[in-house]
């Protein structure tokens, strides 16, 4: 191959790459979706879930990167799987509020998820303190083994290898929640209840509980994705989920309520993300500003809502609160 | 018990409702404002700071003096505004999140107006102004309002969706020259092509909103006529949604778009009629904002405004008069803000988090009444917002 194809190669491969790491914390944001509404709940509090997960990660990355702080607890992998840990514990907190707010409460599912967002929001924006360090994000579990000099071969590499635990987890979520949907009891009955409670509650399954412990997953799920955003990621900053809990939850509407679609979803919507990159790389401003390219994943979340929500058909009971007679 | 059925429409409330009746529906919200400010001072207790402190210096930045008091009227006109956004559209079954792209955009649109026409008599620079914002709002809501009524997209994600369209649009409009990019159509540059920070050139004095009040110091500290024009939009807003046929129909189509249908309302038309007026009243808020304070408009003015009007009018029980207490309320918030941080170190944030609690405690509104022991009302007006997804 000439240089010049090998160039464009790098540039393909960037995009893909670029993609795939926007993709993560949506496609886990629509995972967490997904078993929510599958049971009935709609979340639309997965934005703020997720922006709290990430500023807990955060604050237990700032804490234990502390040099006080004794070096058993630092060292990486007991650091970095507490940082998860207390993500994953923040989002279902969270999760289990929306869960108390809209099932033992009541309350309209969307007012109480709206609640979530706000919430966090104003609290991780008060807890925030700038100027923190860490000791780092996760390392890539398997670099790149290939070389420049090995052509096709390192750029497929650059594909497989070079990425952290959390972007090979959500591959694995994708499958497992996908399998655990549709091929065992919970996922059954989790059907069940999303489609029609007063069934399920009469063949004995306790409704209330089933819904309570998918919401539980749910806020696991979406603290996770907001661990990715650091972990992965960047530091933490005000307001920083940037709306992908909503474009998360256009993704699992156009994925029609099934991981393994969502997650094709949420690369089109990393796709759209890459570009923007791309488009500063290549100094393309003076033709289309970067705020239009930046604009673009919101726009396709309303085409996407618009022009799927009519032929998409959702958990036929997902948004009424069920009673129990 | 379900809560959610819709009962037949009650009879016309009066503007002022009885005592009894009053002291009822304003329990709830106040213990849940009681409550919030509570649990606040625990926060302020865990950063290890004087929460006596900090709520002192609250009130008294607020009311303590006349530019205090000042300070949170002008920041109550344009919470009373979007707060009105919010419950107009509420009122009609939809749950309006994007007041704040609707307010910024029309914030936009008034600036340009204001600064677009030269040489206009002032009555008429500033209805131009006024009007170009309720434009620019009104599109903004005629965007999810087609979206909802003709394709369902849920109203909450495509309003989101547009708060980010707007506010990266806005941006770009008034974004200054750097080497990689030209300056934005709006940006404010002068002759020799240097341009401020990302804002546009400021509005010509004759789109300014009369001055009716000065206590002096501080020149941002005015009280304009626009926060007459806001108390008198909620008043009006009151009466086309309680005296007039729209209003009537809009309520039925949010308590039960079927039974609507079945009446023989046009629900998709009166979907968009209901987004694009409450965009309107949104970006009147932006207007006023824009002619009144700013007097032009920067990307990073009114940042949470139509986010907080959520609160508002939650807090409000969506009720039109009820917002002007409420959005008093969150105006003192405001205005106080700054005073309790110097007063007491608490960050500004804290009124953020106070907001999310009230918000929490009204929106759970049982979770006050069982600590207070409050007696439930009955079943009222409840609107249903979370009907899945593509409903209507």
């Amino acid at each position: 191959m000439d240089q010049q194809s090998f160039v464009n190669l790098a540039a393909i491969v960037a995009v893909i790459n670029a993609s795939i790491r926007s993709a993560v914390p949506i496609t886990l944001g629509a995972l967490s979706g997904i078993v929510s509404e599958r049971s009935g709940i709609v979340n639309i509090g997965i934005e703020g879930m997720m922006l709290s997960g990430a500023f807990a990660a955060f604050m237990a990355n700032v804490f234990l990167s502390n040099p006080d702080v004794p070096a058993f607890w630092q060292q990486q992998p007991i650091r970095l799987g507490l940082c998860i840990l207390a993500a994953v514990i923040v989002g279902m907190l969270l999760a289990l509020l929306h869960a108390l707010l809209s099932i033992r409460y009541k309350v309209d599912q969307i007012i109480s998820g709206t609640v979530i967002n706000i919430f966090s929001l104003g609290i991780t924006g008060y807890l925030y303190i700038g100027g923190q360090n860490t000791l780092g994000g996760l390392p890539n579990v398997i670099n790149n083994p290939f070389s420049r000099d090995q052509g096709l071969l390192f750029y497929l590499g650059a594909i497989l290898f070079d990425k952290g635990l959390l972007t090979y987890s959500m591959f694995f979520l994708v499958f497992l929640i996908g399998f655990a949907l549709f091929r065992t009891t919970w996922g059954l009955r989790t059907r069940s209840v999303g489609e029609n409670p007063r069934a399920a509650d009469t063949l004995g399954i306790n409704v209330y509980r089933l819904q309570y412990t998918n919401l539980a997953i749910s806020g696991l799920l979406a603290g996770l994705s907001g661990a990715v955003l650091i972990l992965e990621g960047v530091s933490f900053e005000r307001g920083m989920s940037n709306g992908r809990g909503f474009i998360a939850l256009a993704v699992m509407i156009f994925g029609m309520w099934r991981p393994s679609r969502a997650f094709l979803g949420a690369l089109l919507f990393g796709f759209a993300t890459a570009l923007q990159g791309q488009l500063q790389f290549l100094g393309g401003e003076k033709v289309i500003p970067h705020q239009f390219v930046a604009m673009l994943p919101y726009i396709l979340t309303l085409v996407v809502l618009a022009g799927f929500v009519g032929r998409a058909r959702p958990p036929a009971h997902v948004g009424q609160a069920y009673e129990v007679e | 018990m379900d809560s959610t059925i819709s009962s037949p429409l009650p009879a016309k409330p009066s503007i002022l409702p009885q005592f009894g009746a009053l002291a009822r529906s304003i329990a709830v919200p106040v213990l849940a404002v009681v409550t919030a400010v509570l649990i606040g001072s625990v926060f302020i207790l865990l950063a290890g700071l004087d929460p006596f402190r900090a709520y002192q210096g609250l009130v008294e930045g607020a009311l303590g003096s006349d530019a205090g008091l000042t300070r949170s009227l002008l920041k109550m006109a344009p919470y009373i505004l979007s707060g009105l956004a919010v419950a107009f559209a509420f009122k009609g079954g939809l749950f309006n999140i994007g007041a704040q792209g609707q307010l910024v955009v029309g914030a936009m649109l008034s600036a340009w107006a204001g600064f677009a026409f030269t040489g206009m008599p002032p009555v008429l620079h500033v209805l131009i102004g006024l009007g170009a914002g309720i434009l620019g709002g009104a599109l903004w809501g005629l965007i999810p309002g087609l979206l909802k009524a003709y394709t369902g997209a849920h109203e909450v994600i495509s309003t989101i969706m547009l708060n980010y369209v707007a506010s990266n649009l806005l941006e770009w409009l008034v974004t200054p020259a750097r080497p990689s990019a030209n300056p934005g159509p709006l940006a404010f540059c002068n002759t020799i092509g240097s341009c401020a920070l990302a804002k546009t050139p400021p509005i010509q004095p004759s789109a300014y909103l009369p001055v009716v009040y000065q206590p002096g110091g501080n020149t941002q500290d005015t009280l304009h006529l626009g926060v007459f024009l806001a108390l008198a939009v909620a008043l009006i807003v009151w009466v086309v949604l309680y005296r007039t046929t729209f209003g009537f129909e809009l309520r039925m189509v949010g308590l039960n778009p079927n039974a609507a249908r079945y009446a023989g309302i046009k629900v998709p038309r009166l979907t968009v009629w209901t987004m694009v007026i409450a965009g309107g009243l949104a970006g009147l808020a932006g207007a006023i904002q824009t002619q009144g304070v700013y007097h032009e408009f920067q990307t990073n003015q009114s940042l949470t405004l139509g986010f907080d009007s959520i609160a508002v009018a939650l807090l409000a029980g969506n009720s039109p008069i009820g917002i002007i207490p409420s959005a008093l309320l969150f105006g003192v918030l405001g205005a106080g803000g700054s005073q309790m941080q110097l007063a007491s170190r608490v960050p500004v944030e804290l009124i953020q988090v106070v907001q999310a609690l009230i918000l929490m405690f009204v929106a759970a509104d049982q979770i006050v009444r069982r600590v207070y022991r409050i007696r439930a009302e009955g079943v009222g007006e409840k609107v249903k917002l979370s009907t899945g997804w593509g409903s209507r």
